[in-house]
């Protein structure tokens, strides 16, 4: 599974919502109705899948589900 | 089942990676009613499917910074339950800000606000259910090293696991003629929701690999098996005690 797919499987299943509602340019909460909470849940889950830390800084950085991506690929 | 037939009040589980949940798992393998609190709705559909995959009796809207509603909860319980065996506080709350950079610059808002929730809140609690403690019940709070020395980063909760700690102490004296005790659970660093508050927390996590006795980590089922001892008549003696489940790192010195 590349890591695209990786990143939108985490995103389906902590937001409990459905794999055809996750798009590259998705705003976790605008678009797929993150809360708070559900931002650092994910958070927890990609550093926990991929093996990075994605401090609070960066972390309010990543918005979409591309600039998740793209921080990922290049910290990985 | 060394809880069997016993009624276990559980504060503070977010998620599954909550300390919390550990000590519910543990719990009921060994027989114990659940019930649990959450705090407004973004929690509420979290801790809702928890106690159902826990076969929870029931779960209960308690901000425990507010003492009106303390008393609903206790009320509640009373209604439901009629008394409690064991009551888990597995709660905290600093500002992010606070949680890096020199304790020095914590504002007294901030300080406030991590001493309200994560240290008088014990109190608060065990005041409103007091009389809800059945003979021999078991309360139980959850620590961290970070009172005792300093930790970076650790900064307000530092001081407010310092207050309480030695809450424990006072309370254990108050509720000890009853025969209620009350310990704490001074816990290595777990990944938590809460522990996302605080920066740098892989290297802790590394350092404790490194340098603790057992060389390891430890992990919400560490804490949840101190917590059955602490919950059961196992510890009939134990009263006022901080019980470090930490891999022994509290003990090492160079």
């Amino acid at each position: 599974m590349s890591l695209e797919q990786k990143v939108k499987e985490i995103v389906v299943e902590q937001l409990g919502i459905s794999a055809d509602e996750v798009k590259n340019e998705s705003k976790f909460v605008e678009d797929l109705g993150a809360d708070s909470l559900d931002l650092t849940e994910l958070i927890m889950a990609m550093e926990e899948e991929f093996d990075v830390e994605i401090d609070d800084e960066k972390a309010q950085e990543i918005l979409t589900v591309q600039a998740a991506i793209d921080f990922i690929k290049a910290n990985q | 089942m060394l809880l069997k037939d016993k009624k276990a009040l559980i504060f503070g589980v977010a998620n599954n990676k909550s300390i919390a949940y550990g000590v519910a798992d543990v719990f009921k393998k060994n027989g114990a009613s659940l019930a649990f609190s959450y705090v407004g709705e973004s929690l509420k559909k979290r801790v809702e499917p928890i106690s159902q995959e826990f076969g929870g009796d029931f779960i209960f809207d308690c901000n425990v910074s507010l003492d009106d509603q303390i008393k609903s909860a206790a009320e509640l319980v009373k209604k439901e339950w009629g008394q409690v065996d064991i009551l888990v506080h597995s709660v905290a709350f600093a500002n992010r800000d606070d949680l890096q950079g020199r304790f020095i610059d914590t504002s007294r808002a901030g300080f406030n606000l991590a001493l309200d929730v994560s240290a008088y809140s014990l109190t608060a609690i065990c005041q409103a259910f007091e009389p809800l403690f059945s003979k021999n019940a078991s309360v139980m709070t959850m620590t961290y090293y970070g009172s005792q020395k300093y930790i970076t980063n650790y900064n307000v909760m530092g001081v407010a696991k310092a207050a309480l700690e030695a809450s424990v102490r006072y309370l254990a004296m108050d509720l000890g003629s009853k025969g209620i005790r009350i310990n704490a659970i001074s816990a290595g660093p777990i990944k938590t929701l809460a522990a996302s508050g605080i920066n740098g927390f892989k290297t802790i996590l590394s350092t404790i690999e490194e340098k603790a006795p057992l060389k390891r980590n430890v992990d919400q089922e560490d804490v949840g098996k101190a917590a059955l001892f602490l919950a059961s008549d196992l510890s009939s003696g134990t009263t006022g005690d901080i019980l470090y489940v930490d891999s022994g790192y509290n003990t090492i010195g160079i």
